[in-house]
């Protein structure tokens, strides 16, 4: 009977799971088990997204006046530092690939930094819709100017449109929450050199999922702040 | 799998390339475009979207395999969104059946 332990333990690398016949191979699983998984992540996403067009259709002139009640400023920056994130996270797993701890975790953190600042926006704007009475179901009681805005579109139409944005957005930020967690393990990994330039497999596949979640939110830009334009 | 690695530079010019198209994108929701303001801001997006994917994302140099499944997932989404707003766009194009309207109500019992 051959001796499968002493065969593997005399290759054994760093990082190397042992259902693998070596770093490549497995390098190659990981990224092809976060894109099926990301695939599922596109069809979640994409049967909210796919209700959000119906109903824009149907209830434009209510989702036109719900939209541009956003902070189009807010909703720009937030975009400008969620891409940041996506350059930094980039730069993170190239870091690993060259072998460089000290870039690794000055990226990382960086990673870690714009995702917080893009929640604290976030978190800002939330807070002006409770100031507003504008969160459907909890605080719905436009007044105002607010309601004037929108009244010409229906009110529960707009209160529709505000459904689509605080489930989107939420979706969206607890994906964000969940990638900061998994940030947060990289940096303690990297700061230990746990990745080597042919084992960094964890930070490719959080960075893989990092780069989707910003892909999510460059749809719910233009689609959310820039309706009907506002001109 | 090869192990490319790719630039700081590239990584750097896209980035600069996506900030400018979100520059563009806000820009152009000032201008009024009629129903190609829409148009335009998700044909922007879709532009974005590639860059992250091709770039960021590495799919410029992953398997077929890799490429394959993304592109799945894409297919079917396009799938999903085409087909459901066909049917909800061309819905009253036709009347419904004679048939229908001219059949008693369910009873029930």
């Amino acid at each position: 009977m051959p001796d499968i332990h002493v065969e593997h333990a005399e290759h054994a690398e760093h990082g190397l799971a042992h259902q693998f016949e070596d770093l490549t191979q497995q390098q190659e699983a990981d990224t092809l088990g976060i894109w099926v998984f990301l695939v599922t992540e596109i069809m979640f996403f994409g049967g909210i997204f796919a209700g959000y067009a119906i109903l824009r259709w149907l209830y434009f002139a209510a989702f036109e006046g719900g939209s541009h009640l956003l902070d189009i400023r807010l909703g720009a920056f937030n975009t400008v530092a969620l891409l940041g994130s996506s350059l930094t996270m980039a730069l993170a797993v190239r870091s690993a690939q060259t072998g460089n701890r000290r870039l690794q975790v000055i990226f990382l953190t960086w990673t870690l930094i714009l995702g917080g600042v893009f929640l604290g926006i976030k978190a800002y704007e939330y807070h002006q819709k409770f100031v507003e009475h504008i969160v459907p179901s909890l605080d719905w009681a436009p007044e105002g100017e607010v309601l004037a805005h929108l009244a010409p579109g229906g009110l529960n139409h707009a209160e529709l449109y505000f459904f689509f944005y605080f489930g989107m957005t939420g979706l969206h930020a607890i994906h964000m929450i969940i990638g900061m967690g998994l940030l947060i393990w990289l940096l303690l990994r990297a700061r230990k050199g746990d990745f080597t330039p042919t084992y960094f497999g964890p930070v490719e596949v959080v960075g893989l999922y990092w780069h989707f979640v910003d892909i999510v939110w460059i749809f719910l830009f233009p689609l959310l702040y820039l309706i009907g334009g506002r001109y | 799998m090869s192990q490319h690695i790719e630039p700081t530079k590239t990584y750097v010019t896209v980035f600069v390339t996506l900030i400018g198209l979100t520059l563009l994108t806000t820009g152009v929701a000032f201008i009024d475009l009629g129903a190609f303001n829409t148009v335009v801001a998700l044909a922007i997006a879709f532009c974005k979207m590639l860059l992250v994917i091709l770039f960021f994302m590495h799919v410029r140099h992953s398997s077929g395999l890799v490429r394959i499944t993304v592109i799945a997932g894409f297919f079917w989404l396009a799938l999903l969104i085409g087909l459901t707003l066909t049917d909800y766009h061309t819905r009253t194009w036709t009347s419904p059946p004679q048939a229908w309207s001219n059949s008693a109500p369910p009873t029930h019992p």
